[in-house]
């Protein structure tokens, strides 16, 4: 029996109430999703449970009992009062998928401090420009991301302590370098946590727009509410499920699923620190007998290219329930699920600024193969005009997707940048920035971006900010970055670039430039392709047509060139 | 004159790994022990391209192909000698 039983009964008669008194809550307590990922779980008698079962990518393995969560993340919350965090600090967390950064983040709550969780794949640029913007005041990192770190440390005077969980001893630490070996401390059990409310600020995601830079989306205690209630109701997450969400917590779901809500549920989830092969996926399922899988197209594309027989090599019966999130699963990846595994992967949709899934196939509903499903109890969703935000009755007519604000874990603000964020919403409505249709069962469609915003492998990549770093680059003069279409990635970076005088198309030159873009700012944002160009389409202003670029890539019809610069 | 092996472990120890402790060799696992994500894998497959002048088929350019230099090296010979 799922935990939400009949969708079209719990809309009904929906209150987020439900959620606060699940959790034991209610209007104006005392709000800490540290504590409640940890310390309550061990309250209701679940402190022997396995909170945390993690395995390296060398096959080495560590595991966490709910009161070791406990213990261990008032030992880090306690280690960062000592130094000096108070609450409201911003504390980066920079590590690759090892368990100090699941039980760093839950640390970090604790003290009423603003856990700013970042990809450890980012490269200096991108780490810079998101700690310059937070004004972090201290970054938990490990060993082999403190050069990154180090190399930027002179441009940010707010950042005054560099945590390395890692250190062995072979370098010597910098004055305002501090060791923190989690498993060589003394644990500390009375700790007092700080008295966060619903409103008090909790994390600090970054995310990407089509111009400017990444912006800081600021969430609250209160998204604990939805956070709590989605893994319920849509992960479906019961006593004894064991989850793996393989997202990576520097993005929101792996924060927001991850961490908050695998904890908050207690439940037992299982966390895989290696990069992608199908054998060492499945071998992980088997092994752990994983029952609830949270995962993302991408990586369901890359399992279906592995084939089918290899699947037929491992035992995966223990699999119940199977998500997916991050970008829309193509109705082909759905039929090819429940093929192969027995079951589909169920389609969520939301995003970072949302904090907790928005629109949802549940257990229990029917399945549409490339549908995103419908809303989820008491999110209020549907289908604007692009220009009038009026909303579309229409059935299948195209639109903006849009949201009646208020859900618990809508985020509270861009951080220092009040003015993007009052423009998300528009007579009433929250722009998730996205189009849809929504069919005659109120299933919506997704259609794509209303921006130029890359979505690839589930990650929003923004075209100014390479563009930006590509005319760092010695050699280039111009850039344009649009989105290539990718059977994998859905969409992988293109760079269209004109060089400096003196400089010379070469396939060596090319690869300079995508080396470059990687560890400046990431692999993800490093662009798979470049092709030069003796000048880039301008309009007569001289603003770059990026959408005929981005047209010719997709074989679309490239439109309007009445404003294109004659030659 | 320097093996394609050493060659190919010199680029991937300069370009992709951070942790200067941590030993590489012919076999260390680099795309399923995270040393090598699936995008940066993109570049390695580049300069294999562009120091061998040859072209790798994106089907045959998959993890288990690039998982090690041996693979890789493997993988390389098999376009060379096309």
């Amino acid at each position: 029996m799922s935990n939400i039983g009949s969708y079209e009964e719990r809309i009904k008669n929906f209150d987020w109430l439900i959620a606060e008194k699940e959790l034991g809550y209610k209007a104006g307590d005392i709000i800490n999703i540290g504590w409640h990922c940890s310390d309550r779980i061990c309250q209701m008698g679940k402190g022997q449970k396995m909170a945390l079962m993690w395995e390296g990518h060398n096959g080495q393995t560590r595991q966490y009992t709910y009161n070791d969560l406990r213990l261990t993340s008032n030992t880090i919350g306690q280690f960062l009062r000592n130094i000096g965090i108070v609450a409201e600090d911003r504390v980066c967390l920079f590590m690759d998928k090892v368990p100090e950064l699941y039980i760093g983040l839950l640390g970090v709550l604790k003290i009423g401090a603003i856990a700013q969780p970042l990809f450890s794949a980012f490269g200096d640029e991108s780490l810079f420009v998101r700690l310059e913007n937070a004004g972090t005041r201290a970054i938990i990192t490990q060993k082999k991301h403190a050069p990154k770190v180090r190399k930027i440390l002179d441009k940010l005077p707010n950042l005054e302590y560099i945590i390395i969980v890692d250190h062995d001893g072979k370098k010597t630490l910098a004055g305002n370098e501090f060791a923190m070996d989690l498993d060589n401390m003394e644990w500390v059990d009375d700790f007092e946590i700080y008295p966060t409310k619903a409103e008090s600020p909790s994390i600090l995601h970054y995310t990407s727009g089509t111009t400017g830079l990444p912006k800081g989306v600021k969430h609250v205690h209160y998204s604990l509410i939805s956070q709590y209630l989605t893994s319920k109701w849509v992960l479906d997450l019961q006593d004894d499920d064991i989850y793996w969400c393989t997202a990576d917590p520097g993005w929101v779901t792996g924060t927001s699923y991850g961490i908050i809500g695998a904890f908050c549920t207690g439940s037992t989830q299982c966390v895989l620190d290696a990069g992608f092969s199908a054998e060492n996926w499945y071998n992980f399922i088997q092994k752990y007998k994983i029952t609830m899988w949270y995962s993302a197209p991408t990586a369901i594309r890359s399992l279906m290219k592995a084939g089918d027989e290899i699947v037929k090599q491992f035992d995966l019966s223990s699999l119940r329930h199977l998500a997916s999130v991050g970008e829309p699963l193509n109705a082909e990846a759905v039929v090819w699920s429940e093929r192969v595994y027995g079951k589909a992967f169920y389609d969520t949709y939301w995003q970072t600024e949302t904090g907790s899934i928005m629109i949802a196939n549940y257990p229990g509903m029917k399945v549409k193969p490339g549908s995103m499903g419908k809303p989820f109890p008491g999110i209020i969703g549907g289908i604007v005009d692009t220009e009038t935000y009026e909303e579309i009755k229409d059935i299948n007519k195209p639109g903006l997707i849009a949201f009646r604000p208020g859900w618990p874990a809508m985020m509270r603000m861009y951080w220092n940048n009040e003015e993007t964020y009052k423009k998300k919403f528009q007579n009433g409505w929250y722009l998730p920035g996205d189009r849809a249709t929504l069919d005659s069962d109120g299933y919506f469609w997704f259609i794509g971006r209303d921006d130029d915003v890359i979505n690839t492998g589930g990650h929003l990549v923004s075209p100014f900010e390479v563009e930006s770093a590509l005319l760092e680059h010695p050699s280039v003069a111009e850039s344009a970055v649009v989105a290539k279409p990718d059977e994998v990635n859905m969409e992988v970076v293109k760079a269209f670039v004109t060089l400096k005088p003196g400089n010379e198309p070469s396939d060596e030159l090319e690869l300079d430039i995508m080396n470059f873009i990687r560890k400046k700012l990431s692999p993800l944002a490093m662009p798979q392709e470049i092709e030069y160009m003796d000048k880039l389409p301008k309009t007569r202003s001289g603003k770059i047509m990026r959408r005929l670029l981005r047209a010719q890539e997709w074989g679309e019809d490239i439109g309007d060139t009445s404003t294109l610069e004659n030659d | 004159m320097e093996n394609m092996k050493d060659i190919v472990l010199k680029y991937v120890i300069q370009e992709y790994c951070e942790d200067d402790s941590e030993e590489i060799t012919y076999d260390t696992p680099l795309i399923s022990g995270g040393i090598v994500d699936s995008f940066s894998m993109v570049s390695l497959k580049r300069f294999l391209e562009v120091k061998y002048k040859i072209q790798i088929p994106d089907d045959e350019a998959t993890p288990e192909a690039f998982d090690n230099v041996n693979s890789i090296v493997a993988l390389v010979e098999k376009f060379i000698n096309k």
